[in-house]
């Protein structure tokens, strides 16, 4: 059992092709998998649905697939930091299909945890939940979500040991664990991959039974929004 | 925005909505106006803060120079660490929305109807955004303030008998904040609570599409 690839292009080589989905974390550009995402675009797959929260932002992350012309669909929550998203949905040259942000990482969660779907509050009277399954329990209004099962996960987490535990660092884990559970393959990028037990096994965040490859590499970390305030001088 | 000067400014509003914190909540502050209301926060109110890309106990913007990229807020703005504070992943965060253990979402709005409709997300052909954890938040937090301009740029009125753009939620607002005055949604329409300093309830009728009661 080797898990660990030298490279993200290696570790995706023989796992992409046209028109499959792909489940990736993020948050905005925090925790996303950058390194995998960028050797997707060198690898050139084609008719990509996507489920991540976010589209990147133009030239950065996910962005950089769009401007690629290598996503067909977006699975999404907020779309609405990117102008070449926003061209490419205008003129219905991609398709995008919004999905509540809770509702996004319970249908991953759902999905690697073997559950097919689930019924929630969320999105019924809206558009959401037109053509969807409704259903009342205890006299609320409840509406049925599919899990997502995806061909693939790309994540991005701190650190990872060989067996593939990974550790992610304060906001920077958002959707990669419910990600990583729902792919067919998860293939995770880290910032350092430690040795055999120097991870305490009591915080582990995702146990390396879903992860099953891993590279290390330099992450540029851009910060979307700079926000600071200024020393106050006693 | 001359439409728009008369009552509170933004950073008013922001305070009156911190007024209806409770000491001992767990709160989500959405995006814009509501998240200046974490400036105002009553002096003996102890609030969480909710972050819903995976964080309770939000804490200030860092100083200069002591930005982390891995440490944002649901704005995407960097924030800092508390000593309570705890990390979660989405799956997680949005568990705690919808089973109901956030006490109270403060959120912007484009449309709110006399019934509680509220519509913030999109506006068909036009501006695409998504929802984001709006509806997620509305349909499983308990309480749901809104805080808004009144009225619009042209300066017709957001307060409406019914809402025109697609919806977030259905029967979901409790309260709205505007610089007008704070409004309840109330069996039969709206009801006024209280009048922005230097505005009548006169005024805030004629700046209202919705039934006032």
């Amino acid at each position: 059992m080797k898990k660990i690839f030298a490279t993200a292009d290696e570790a995706l080589k023989d796992v992409l092709f046209d028109g499959m989905l792909i489940a990736a974390g993020g948050f905005g550009l925090c925790g996303i998998p950058e390194l995998l995402i960028a050797a997707i675009k060198r690898a050139g797959t084609k008719n990509l649905t996507i489920a991540s929260n976010n589209a990147g932002v133009d030239g950065f992350g996910l962005g950089q697939l769009l401007e690629n012309r290598q996503v067909k669909k977006m699975m999404s929550s907020y779309v609405g930091e990117n102008a070449e998203f926003m061209r490419q949905y205008l003129s219905k040259e991609l398709e995008v299909e919004f999905n509540p942000q809770g509702t996004l990482a319970e249908r991953m969660r759902a999905g690697g945890a073997g559950i097919p779907g689930f019924y929630t509050k969320t999105g019924v009277g809206t558009v959401i939940a037109e053509g969807k399954e409704v259903k009342d329990f205890d006299g609320q209004t409840y509406v049925l979500e599919r899990g997502i099962v995806a061909d693939l996960s790309i994540v991005k987490a701190w650190k990872a040991d060989p067996s593939g535990n990974l550790v992610f660092r304060k906001t920077a884990r958002n959707f990669n664990p419910p990600a990583a559970t729902c792919g067919k393959i998860c293939v995770a990028e880290v910032e350092e991959i430690v040795p055999l037990g120097s991870l305490d096994p009591d915080t582990i965040h995702t146990p390396g039974i879903y992860v099953h490859r891993l590279i290390q590499g330099q992450h540029e970390k851009r910060i979307e929004q700079r926000t600071v305030r200024k020393k106050e001088i006693a | 925005m001359a439409s728009v000067t008369k009552g509170w400014d933004r950073n008013q509003m922001a305070a009156r909505a911190a007024q209806e914190l409770q000491d001992g909540w767990y709160v989500n502050l959405g995006i814009g106006i509501p998240t200046l209301v974490a400036n105002y926060i009553p002096k003996g109110v102890e609030v969480t803060l909710q972050s819903e890309n995976g964080m309770l106990g939000m804490g200030p913007f860092p100083f200069e120079g002591e930005e982390d990229a891995d440490l944002i807020n649901a704005g995407k703005q960097t924030v800092t660490e508390l000593p309570q504070t705890a990390f979660f992943d989405s799956a997680q965060s949005f568990a705690m929305i919808r089973g109901g253990k956030i006490n109270m979402a403060i959120l912007g709005a484009m449309e709110v109807s006399e019934t509680g409709d509220l519509a913030n997300w999109m506006i068909p052909g036009k501006l695409v955004k998504g929802m984001g954890g709006a509806m997620d938040l509305v349909a499983g937090v308990k309480r749901v303030v809104v805080v808004m301009d009144h009225t619009n740029k042209a300066g017709e009125s957001k307060v409406l008998p019914k809402c025109e753009l697609p919806l977030t939620g259905k029967a979901v607002v409790n309260r709205i904040i505007s610089n007008l005055g704070v409004l309840d949604v109330v069996p039969g329409g709206l009801k006024i609570v209280e009048c922005a300093e230097g505005v009548t309830e006169a005024e805030i009728r004629a700046a209202t599409k919705a039934t006032i009661v």
